[in-house]
């Protein structure tokens, strides 16, 4: 695939056409679960309530398992994915803190120290990636 | 005639309207947030706004991803608050100035401007949250102290539109209000940013430097702001932090010399840098 000018920025998936295209499935299934019923209708039987969903078998497991970074390469967005944290009971800032890996409390403090600084963080090269 | 009065630019973080709707306002995180906004809601009180435009974006809440407009004009009589997956904010609904807003749509298509018309929408924090910095605590039944043109901008699915198309549409915006004939005074909000990324590994990402800048173009240099491109936003602000595209649509819609009233800024609302202007059209 042609490389795209925001590809070098280290840690981040931009939700563009192609990922829109292959989330499409994924997506309409997190925001399903804003409604109330529908959430009632996941909890009990979650593998049936994800039969009406046609998404990738990967993409299936990722919901299943709650891998967070692994559905956002599969093309979930983060608006999306947030509703099915907010089944959980995971609001943004604890989602972040599992999906930087840094843990839902060493994030809170890095944020209440001024957040992740953009020195060091602008290109894949700083963070040792291609 | 219409007449637009002042802009005021405004993060919707959703933690402020979590924050409000649960009382905890004046706990030692939030108070510094709230403080801020002091100002503001006496500077509102004074102005007393017929109308609001507001500028926001949904998050995956009306709209979902079976469609993507790219600038979406509330057309319809009101519009209720929606459950975002923890059930919708407890504050009313917020009614339009439905001949108004036709009057806009109409307007901006014939100025080239093909805008999509929406008669039925719930909307989410990304409006009722800046309502509730500016206006304070309005309680479920009663009614928010003004009318309001909901203005929804695409800024989830890459690309965003730019922010020169963006500070144009605030011209154009500005030209279809002030061809309104009802002697009205119009406040026209750009909510969302400031810098910050919700989602992957750099999550947490904030750049106040950048974000004060941004800040001191929105009163000095309008034009320069509008430049800014796509890659800027995302690297330095960001995967999020685009959203400040639609301070661009206030800041088009104003003259371009402006007075700052006031100006705030804080660190951190939950992932977020929370950033606030108001600026006074020059008579």
């Amino acid at each position: 695939m042609t490389e795209k000018e925001y590809d070098k920025i280290p840690g981040t998936i931009v939700f563009d056409a192609d990922k829109s295209r292959e989330g499409y499935h994924l997506n309409q299934f997190c925001i399903s679960l804003r409604l109330q019923k529908n959430r009632d209708a996941f909890n009990k039987d979650e593998e049936a309530y994800l039969d009406t969903y046609p998404m990738s078998k990967e993409q299936r497991e990722a919901v299943l398992k709650r891998e967070w970074n692994l559905l956002l390469e599969l093309g979930g967005n983060i608006y999306y994915t947030s509703k099915l944290a907010a089944n959980d009971g995971i609001n943004f800032q604890n989602l972040a803190g599992r999906m930087t890996g840094m843990g839902v409390d060493s994030y809170r403090e890095m944020m209440l120290k001024g957040g992740r600084s953009i020195e060091g963080n602008r290109d894949k090269s700083e963070w040792g990636e291609d | 005639m219409a007449k637009i009065v002042a802009g005021v630019g405004c993060s919707h973080v959703p933690a402020i309207g979590v924050a409000m709707d649960t009382g905890i306002t004046h706990e030692e995180y939030w108070k510094p947030v709230f403080e801020g906004f002091k100002k503001s809601r006496e500077w509102m009180k004074k102005q007393n706004p017929d109308v609001l435009f507001l500028v926001y974006n949904d998050h995956c809440t009306a709209f979902d991803a079976r469609c993507i407009p790219t600038f979406a004009l509330g057309c319809g009589t009101e519009f209720q608050p929606a459950d975002e997956g923890w059930g919708p904010r407890p504050v009313p609904a917020v009614k339009n100035h439905q001949k108004m807003a036709s009057h806009i749509a109409q307007s901006l298509v014939l100025n080239e401007f093909d805008i999509t018309i929406m008669n039925e929408m719930e909307v989410d924090h990304g409006l009722t949250v800046p309502l509730s910095v500016m206006f304070g605590d309005i309680k479920q039944n009663d009614e928010w102290p003004a009318l309001v043109i909901p203005l929804c901008v695409n800024v989830v699915q890459y690309p965003a539109p730019t922010g020169n198309r963006c500070y144009n549409l605030g011209k154009a915006i500005r030209r279809a209000i002030e061809s309104y004939e009802e002697d009205l005074n119009v406040i026209i909000f750009g909510t969302g940013g400031m810098s910050h990324q919700l989602q992957y590994k750099r999550a947490g990402l904030i750049n106040s430097d950048w974000d004060k800048r941004f800040l001191d173009l929105m009163t000095e240099d309008p034009v320069g702001a509008s430049q800014i491109t796509h890659l800027e936003y995302l690297r330095e602000t960001g995967s999020e932090g685009i959203e400040m595209v639609m301070w661009l649509i206030m800041r088009g819609a104003l003259n371009e010399n402006v007075t700052e009233v006031h100006r705030h800024y804080h660190v951190p609302a939950s992932n977020t840098a929370v950033g606030h202007i108001i600026l006074e059209n020059n008579a």
